[in-house]
């Protein structure tokens, strides 16, 4: 099992040039949870998981982890314990499979010390969580996009951080492998206790894989919590202006968003097969 | 099942760094070969143990002069100016991801030789303050060049398309310093135009050959964290990559070993450009092909020479042999991105 941290974002504000996208964030990260942020486009979701990651340097507040701020711990260091997928990384030209998830024993590597056999343990179970080895040699310009995002996580797998972000992990997949992404990241959760963070479009699926929800709006944190205490029309509609009911997932028992369109608007008494939250 | 894995994952790796090794011994023994080759041509042909001899410091009746004097220098201005360009080519190139983004095409050599010409024609400089010069004039190009194509957010397009704009009112200034120069400094500074090994001597040698020395480890080390980059900035962050730092410093230890080649050897056309494709060509991805780049580069200035040297009735210049070299893969480059649409 990985070990417990306390990892913290204290009033934190943040933005890119002179647009400020967080005000005055503070949340626990649970540890060894799975947590999502969910929110319109532009709330900052996005923002806030980088800002945690370090990419983007708040510009008051503090992020710090077991009681250290981040940006005084050692890059390499830190990313032996952090880890963050972004969502488009690039791919080097002519790459194999193999090659991109080794790189990420980069932050265990020391100055001109070969792989050692720990490097390969941990890129083969990398490789074996996602599925992929059968790829491994293969140059990742031939995959899908479900599997190339399987060789990107196992990247971040092989980093064998405690914690772990990631930026829209399912972003231009296909249901099916939106499900099938998000229940290995289940897997890793369970079988090694790893803390998952993550930007969701799908609040549905959000729900429903969710220990923890932080819900945004405009930058601002307006509810975090269990998915069945945070998920309600209400909240729907003040950070998606959108009219909602909100039923019971008959496949998770969490929360279910149906939404309310003008066209569709059957009263709520029709649909007794539905059991309201 | 996981023993399988991990026994098929160090196959590959270690084939992958048996050819790494095996590509890089041999480009290097072709590279010693070609030393010894230029070495030994010449007006007169000396054979492989007088050049042994005479570089053991042995006195030999008239090869000391001609392998010592005008043949040990020439060589030596065109292992370590190869090897910068091919380097510091290969460090661009990655860095920006675009084999167009290339000390040569963006104008940061011109850079070097217009400061230098400028130093030459209407300063009169010495060596020295030539050497400085043509440094801060390849640094200052990298600086304007970046600064022209930041804007609002950072694009490889724009800034390749303002370093070929660059290069183009560089390479007008240094036209026209040579139409104002007086004749007797022309020989000296039409060296810039095209690079040429002629003339080298060991003297004039020294920044170059010390600064290679000094930066190439320190390249070396970067080039670990150069392969994270290539990931994209926030991949590298993630992977506990300083990325600015590391970026800074390739770009500075770059410049400084390719402005210094330039102002030794004069911008030697396309062996930046060539260096690192041809190296990823021949060992192929996943390992820091630095090395190799550089090797390459070595090979195409000493085989250039060598063939502006002997190859025709005239001799020409390396610069224009490797001119003719580069051309076509500059236009077949340009063809293909034309294609994928994309700069």
């Amino acid at each position: 099992m990985r070990p417990t941290h306390t990892f913290l974002a204290e009033s934190i504000t943040a933005g890119y040039d002179k647009k400020t996208m967080l005000h005055d964030i503070s949340i626990e990260i649970p540890s060894n949870n799975i947590s999502i942020i969910i929110g319109a486009n532009g709330c900052g979701k996005s923002t806030l998981l980088k800002t945690m990651a370090r990419l983007i340097k708040p510009t008051s507040g503090q992020i710090s982890l077991d009681g250290k701020p981040i940006h005084k711990i050692p890059p390499k260091q830190l990313a032996r314990v952090l880890g963050l997928l972004p969502q488009s990384p690039i791919v080097p030209e002519g790459i194999t499979v193999a090659d991109l998830v080794g790189r990420g024993r980069f932050p265990h590597h020391t100055f001109m010390k070969g792989w050692s056999k720990k490097d390969y343990e941990a890129v083969a179970e990398a490789m074996e969580i996602m599925n992929i080895t059968e790829f491994a040699d293969r140059n990742i310009d031939e995959l899908s996009g479900g599997q190339r995002q399987r060789v990107w996580i196992a990247m971040a797998l092989a980093q064998q951080t405690d914690i772990l972000f990631l930026d829209e992990p399912t972003t231009y997949l296909d249901i099916t492998y939106q499900v099938e992404i998000l229940d290995l990241l289940t897997d890793l959760n369970r079988k090694y206790g790893t803390t998952i963070v993550m930007v969701l479009h799908d609040i549905n699926l959000s729900a429903r894989y969710a220990d923890h929800i932080f819900a945004l709006h405009k930058g601002k944190l307006v509810a975090e919590g269990a998915p069945s205490e945070v998920i309600t029309s209400e909240l729907i509609k003040d950070i998606f202006n959108l009219d909602c009911k909100v039923i019971e997932d008959p496949v998770s028992d969490s929360p279910s968003v149906v939404p309310i369109g003008r066209h569709h608007n059957k009263s709520i008494s029709v649909s007794e097969s539905a059991v309201i939250v | 099942m996981i023993n399988e894995t991990i026994h098929s994952i160090m196959d590959s790796r270690l084939k992958r760094q048996r050819r790494f090794i095996i590509m890089t011994s041999v480009l290097a023994l072709i590279s010693l070969a070609l030393c010894f080759t230029m070495l030994m041509l010449g007006n007169t042909i000396y054979p492989v143990e007088d050049v042994f001899h005479v570089l053991m410091g042995e006195d030999v009746k008239g090869a000391s002069f001609a392998v010592g004097t005008i043949r040990l220098p020439r060589m030596i201005a065109g292992v370590f100016a190869g090897f910068a360009f091919g380097v510091g080519g290969y460090i661009f190139q990655t860095m920006l991801r675009n084999p167009l983004a290339n000390p040569n095409v963006i104008g940061i050599t011109t850079g070097s030789s217009a400061a230098a010409v400028f130093c030459i024609i209407v300063l009169q400089a010495s060596t020295t303050v030539i050497s400085i010069a043509s440094v801060i004039g390849g640094l200052t190009t990298v600086l304007v060049i970046y600064a022209l194509s930041k804007g609002s957010s950072f694009s490889i397009g724009r800034l390749i398309l303002i370093g070929i704009g660059i290069q183009a009112m560089l390479t007008a200034f240094i036209n026209y310093l040579l139409l104002i120069g007086q004749e007797n400094d022309l020989p000296a500074a039409m060296r810039w135009l095209s690079g040429s090994l002629n003339g080298a001597k060991m003297e004039t040698l020294f920044p170059l050959v010390l600064m290679v020395i000094v930066f190439t480890p320190i390249i070396l080390f970067y080039g670990k964290r150069l392969e994270m980059l290539e990931l994209g900035e926030q991949a590298a962050t993630s992977l506990g990559v300083d990325t600015n730092k590391t970026r800074i410093i390739l770009i500075i230890s770059s410049v400084l070993i390719l402005a210094l080649a330039t102002a030794t050897t004069g911008p030697i056309a396309f062996v930046a450009f060539l260096s690192g494709p041809i190296a990823k060509r021949l060992v192929g991805v996943g390992f820091s092909n630095i090395l190799p780049a550089g090797l390459i580069g070595v090979i195409l200035v000493l085989a250039s020479d060598l063939i502006g040297q002997f190859a025709f009735v005239a001799r020409y210049p390396v610069g224009v042999i490797t001119g003719i070299l580069g051309a076509p893969y500059l236009i077949y480059l340009l063809i293909r991105i034309n294609r994928k649409g994309d700069l």
